[in-house]
């Protein structure tokens, strides 16, 4: 069972995403549960409306959109990178990709993957 | 000025015989920071995790934003002192329980970060508020610290 990260860093000279646009890599911890995966990805500042996630051809994306501040007057120190979050995962073909589940709550993106139910064996009747 | 950036070390698990070596560090750093003009320092604690802050200025209030996502606001502590504004806290580490941990990034444990201000603030008057995972600090400047219009008079 494998999960293989690929975060995409703030892109370099020359490296564009399909928008052009730079993202920061949430620190995320994984760990599987009994029925699947659960990832915990943090995104400050990024609430319901704007979180995105996308599964297409088996990858699937976490996008978190933050909030712009709203803080009157001029920043004087900065550490927060205000980028919104990117990171895409490669999903393994034994999870169930149309039931991830996802919900976000102070800043805490805690994703579901579960694995897909075991194919029942059937019989197969001759004619 | 002496500021110190936050690490990006996702393995450490320092024991927490070290956060007590941190608060002796935290207050030397705190010694020399206030000793260093014109501007502010911060300091970030020995043990590995500092969330990241921002400062805004403008005519009546700073403002501080602290990343802290995940934080219930029982969870923090603020405090200011001599115009040094200390914002701690801890995060526990996930119980493992019967699931297995794969891939650990989050920082966990204590942490604290100081912020010396470059003009005097009313400590009466500090608002705090957390909103998805940020936690914003709002202290009014004091009156002698705001700038003043002053009037020409002309004979």
């Amino acid at each position: 069972m494998s999960m293989v990260s690929q975060p995409d860093r703030e892109a370099p000279q020359g490296q564009q995403n399909e928008q052009a646009r730079y993202y920061a890599t949430p620190l995320v911890n994984i760990r599987s549960t009994g029925d699947g995966y659960e990832l915990v990805a943090e995104m400050p500042g990024v609430n319901k409306e704007g979180v995105e996630i996308t599964v297409e051809n088996g990858q699937l994306a976490l996008v978190g959109h933050r909030r712009p501040a709203e803080v009157s007057g001029r920043r004087i120190y900065r550490e927060r990178r205000e980028h919104d979050f990117r990171r895409v995962y490669e999903l393994d073909p034994s999870l169930d990709a149309s039931r991830v589940s996802a919900r976000i709550d102070q800043g805490i993106l805690t994703v579901k993957l579960p694995k897909a139910e075991a194919v029942k064996p059937r019989r197969i009747n001759v004619e | 000025m002496n500021i110190v950036r936050y690490q990006r070390n996702p393995h450490s698990e320092l024991p927490s015989a070290f956060n007590r070596l941190s608060n002796l560090r935290e207050e030397m750093d705190r010694l020399f920071d206030t000793s260093f003009g014109p501007f502010f320092g911060s300091t970030a604690s020995f043990s590995g995790w500092a969330p990241a802050l921002d400062v805004y200025e403008d005519k009546d209030q700073f403002t501080v934003l602290v990343d802290l996502p995940g934080f219930k606001k029982d969870e923090v502590e603020i405090s200011l002192h001599q115009g040094a504004l200390t914002i701690s806290g801890e995060r526990k580490q996930e119980s493992q329980g019967k699931e297995e941990g794969l891939r650990s990034e989050r920082y966990f444990g204590r942490f604290q970060r100081t912020v010396t201000l470059p003009a005097e603030v009313n400590a009466e008057r500090v608002r705090a508020s957390l909103q998805d995972g940020i936690l914003k600090i709002e202290l009014a400047k004091a009156e002698e610290a705001k700038p003043k219009q002053i009037e020409v008079s002309v004979s």
